[in-house]
């Protein structure tokens, strides 16, 4: 069910007043000043969960030998401008240390401890490597700065809007639109943690959402950055210093993901609002995120665990903070990497290869010339929010109460007990981040704003596919141009029965339709999806020809678009 | 503060009875019983559903008592009133208790005026097992379910059997079987709980259509082959539902069908066998004090073969004899003159 409109649509000037207006309360400047205890509090959790993983020294020496093998391969074949100068040496130094520690016979005890050593200095090496350098100064430079540079970039007066309403007026130069209860979060990122997961189709996501964090008046979020981006120096200056932490997605062995977890774990535990992407990488095929990468979600559920564990100790339970959970649909009617994305995606359909993460934005100047494109070329941003909800789904009052699904409030310390006592379960913590990563996917959706553009997509690929349902997906996309022309009647007649069946899924809460379909009428509405539907590639994605019917000049393009609609199950009613 | 020293066990049917008894080898057990009937049974006469009693089981007509004395309890209610005692723990319900149930049948899941029309098909959304019904009503997450070949009144007498429990949560499976296991009683773990609710429902199935076979008096290798059969109809469907061929192959499928398809104490048994002697479902219905779960089964997967298009013409034939009238020895008929070809078609 979608949350009623619980705020007075009303727009401000500007951004929503900060929180906590002194940067130094904000929790992502406390961890900054104690750098030194959280770094050792990252080191000291992963090695007991490594020795874990690795009870036996022989066990560790192997997974140390794997480590530096994968390290020094990597350094070899995917060297990037990120990776520090001296790494080679380090890697080389540790290759000899490793030979050195595996000679040691008749002396159990000391090649243990040597081993744990080596480990030791493994984690703490990427624990330095990941963690990010929070600057208020630098903080507080870029927020003057980048509204000016901004609002430049949108020609207009940045506003923010609450849940939008049909019988609301609503300025048309307004960039960003939010829909959702902004009110809720800001009351909860006071006193509790709040994890913000995005959708993820354009690299531009983050700097979207991490400016719409500060629209919203809420402290600076941690966020991964791909250690890529680290190699544009000016880039990396900045970025580090406003709360991102570094992922490297080259490095795939325990030790240094069990380092990245903690980082993570520990950081939410100490109360830091984080942002991740929980479909780990872009959406390659242009569809919302139905699977989702569950390794970060899952250092929320072991902080949950840890906030109660160290609430019930300081004999004070109620003082638990709660993690909270907000899903953000971001929709676009122009994804500037659209082209890209469709081709890698139809290159990996059916044959799961892996997709090598590419060094796009190497330079600086390509990095900006992207940011230029995409913010004088785009047009309007939805960030629908969907409703504040705990780990495990139930809705969350300012309050900070968790309701179920009876409208009954519910104690969420519960899910960790075991015979009436907090009791630490892995293997349960994992099939909850399972069922957390379910409930997510199925919010993206249902708050998922649909535009006009993705709709027609979604008519027109759909009726071809139709036509040709012989065809597998790569012949459709081949189609001659005479074999594309849809005619318009019966184009709009499709159009017609699956817009009324968008209708009735808004309103079994599954779906959101903006203001634009309502002001238009059918015609107007397919024109005003025609109009922007990837509207600055080079290829027209969906026109009408000189007879005024449809038809696309680039089937890929249409595809990605279509796919936006994948999962309502609209195809029957094409 | 429940705790794990008593363990509940919710339905007083002979299943129930006899899980009962298991766990009280290992830990307290505290039966909800709706029927008064039942509660004196247990309580004064300690014998009920003809087995006698251990005597560390109590029963209660109160459910809260029960929900708030035991973190974990066994519901082993028929599936047509299996939301409605749900419903009645709802509000005593936590997300630290854990349901491992016993229930061998669907939930289905339409609207009063969808009941009230003529269903033609039914798809995957529409029909719960109980492990999805516990989720979906209460605020249970840890949810498993026992199943295989257990006779109760075999168990009863102390006779050597073995279960299996499954779920997602490793937790789940462990406490499970330290109630249940014992010198008399294996317990094996099962991470596809999906697959063990649709074998241990699918199974009575084919027990209905093997008590048929006895009636008809049509011999072993007449049995042999619908049993064979219509395991792989039961194996297609289930794959469609969601459920592990693998499972099919074990405790709770093949092991339950060998047991219930030879075994006059299985209910499911005698609704076939009274079928094909010439009684109506109605007349059934209407002589049996315990539910047979296979009768629903059959209409609901029968439904959702024709929605998924899923071949089953053994279960299409019950079908027709249990519900549209058409008497058993010329459904077998029928099915002698289909024309089947591969032997084994579901495992690739």
């Amino acid at each position: 069910m979608q949350q009623p409109v619980t705020n007075d649509p009303k727009e401000h000037k500007g951004s929503l007043p900060p929180i906590i207006p002194d940067i130094e309360q904000w929790p992502i400047y406390k961890l900054s000043t104690k750098r030194y205890e959280f770094i050792q509090d990252i080191i000291n959790s992963t090695n007991a969960q490594l020795l874990k993983s690795f009870p036996t020294t022989e066990a560790l020496l192997d997974e140390l030998a794997r480590t530096v093998y994968q390290e020094r391969i990597r350094l070899t074949e995917k060297a990037w401008k990120a990776d520090p100068e001296d790494e080679k040496e380090y890697w080389d130094e540790l290759k000899k240390r490793l030979v050195r520690i595996s000679g040691i016979t008749g002396d159990p005890k000391r090649q243990e401890e040597e081993a744990k050593e080596m480990l030791n200095s493994m984690i703490s090496h990427y624990t330095n490597e990941i963690i990010g350098n929070f600057d208020p100064s630098i903080y507080e430079f870029a927020s003057r700065a980048l509204p000016f540079g901004f609002s430049r970039l949108l020609r207009s007066n940045l506003g923010i809007k609450f849940k939008e309403k049909l019988s609301q007026q609503f300025s048309t130069h307004n960039r960003f639109i939010y829909e959702g209860d902004l009110e809720t979060i800001r009351e909860l990122a006071k006193s509790h943690t709040v994890i913000i997961v995005p959708t993820h189709i354009t690299n531009l996501d983050s700097m979207v959402i991490g400016w719409a964090i500060h629209e919203m008046g809420l402290p600076a979020f941690i966020y991964g950055a791909g250690l890529n981006l680290f190699g544009i120096r000016i880039l990396a200056y900045f970025i580090e210093r406003l709360g991102a932490y570094k992922v490297d997605r080259r490095k795939k062995h325990p030790i240094y993901l069990e380092t990245l977890k903690e980082y993570s774990t520990q950081a939410l535990h100490d109360g830091v609002h984080s942002l991740f992407f929980p479909g780990g990488t872009r959406s390659r095929s242009g569809e919302i995120e139905k699977r989702l990468k569950l390794g970060l979600l899952g250092t929320a559920v072991d902080a949950q665990y840890l906030n109660y564990v160290k609430a019930e100790k300081e004999g004070n339970p109620e003082s638990a903070k709660k993690i909270i959970v907000v899903p953000v649909t971001i929709s676009y009617h122009f994804v500037l990497e659209a082209p890209g994305l469709i081709d890698e995606h139809l290159k990996a359909t059916g044959k799961e290869q892996y997709l090598v993460e590419n060094d796009r934005f190497s330079t600086s100047f390509k990095m900006l010339s992207f940011i230029w494109k995409f913010f004088t070329k785009s047009s309007k941003i939805y960030l629908s929010y969907a409703p504040c909800m705990d780990l495990f789904g139930n809705q969350v009052t300012p309050d900070g109460k968790s309701i179920d699904k009876r409208g009954e409030e519910i104690d969420i310390k519960n899910y960790f007990l075991s015979g009436g006592e907090l009791k630490e379960d892995q293997q349960r913590n994992g099939e909850y981040v399972k069922l957390l990563g379910d409930v997510i996917v199925k919010k993206f959706h249902d708050y998922n704003v649909v535009f006009s553009s993705h709709m027609v997509s979604y008519v027109a690929f759909a009726m071809l596919k139709k036509r040709f349902r012989r065809h597998d997906l790569y012949d459709i996309l081949r189609l001659p141009k005479e074999d594309r022309v849809i005619p318009y009647a019966d184009f709009s007649a499709a159009v017609e029965r699956v817009r009324d069946r968008i209708y009735e899924l808004e309103k079994e809460g599954k779906i959101i339709t903006p203001r634009h379909f309502h002001e238009n009428g059918l015609d107007d509405l397919i024109q005003h999806g025609l109009d922007n539907v990837g509207l600055y590639h080079n290829a027209s994605t969906l026109m009408r020809n000189k007879d005024g019917d449809i038809t696309s000049e680039d089937l890929k393009l249409l595809l990605f678009y279509h796919n936006r609609l994948e999962g309502y199950q609209l195809a029957q009613y094409v | 503060m429940s705790d794990l020293k008593t363990v509940g066990v919710i339905g007083a049917g002979s299943f129930g009875t006899a899980l009962a008894n298991l766990i009280a080898e290992n830990y307290d057990v505290l039966v909800y019983a709706r029927r008064v009937e039942a509660i004196d049974n247990i309580n004064i006469k300690r014998e009920n559903a003809n087995q006698p009693m251990h005597e560390r089981v109590r029963a209660t007509g109160d459910i809260k008592e029960v929900c708030e004395t035991c973190t974990l309890m066994f519901p082993t209610i028929p599936s047509a009133y299996f939301r409605e005692v749900l419903l009645q723990m709802v509000p005593y319900l936590r997300p630290d208790h854990i349901l491992i149930h016993g229930t061998k049948g669907f939930h289905i899941n339409v609207s009063e005026e969808e009941k009230e029309e003529d269903i033609k098909e039914l798809g995957r959304d529409s029909i719960y097992t109980m492990s999805e019904l516990i989720r979906r009503e209460t605020n249970v997450i840890r949810v498993g379910c026992i199943s295989g070949p257990n006779l109760a009144s075999e168990l009863s007498q102390h006779k050597p059997a073995g279960a299996v429990i499954a779920s997602h949560f490793d937790e789940v499976i462990r406490l499970g079987r330290n109630a249940l296991k014992s010198h008399r009683f294996q317990v094996y773990g099962s991470k596809d709980l999906t697959g063990v609710e649709l074998a241990g429902s699918l199974k009575n199935i084919i027990a209905l259509a093997s008590g048929s076979i006895s009636a008809l008096e049509l011999g072993e290798n007449a049995r042999a082959l619908l049993i064979t059969k219509s395991l792989g109809e039961v194996i297609r469907i289930g794959r469609v539902l969601g459920g592990d061929v693998k499972t099919f192959l074990g405790l709770a499928g093949i092991g339950d069908i060998i047991a219930t398809s030879s075994s006059t104490s299985s209910r499911n048994f005698s609704v076939g066998y009274r079928m094909a002697k010439g009684e109506t479902l109605q007349q059934i219905l209407d002589t049996s004090d315990e539910v047979a779960e296979g009768i629903n089964t059959v209409e609901i997967i029968k439904l959702l073969a024709d929605h998924y298009r899923v071949r089953v013409p053994i279960i299409s034939t019950i079908y027709y004899t249990l519900f549209k009238g058409v008497p058993a020895s010329e459904g077998l008929r029928q099915l002698m003159k289909y024309p089947f070809d591969v032997d084994v078609d579901f495992i690739d």
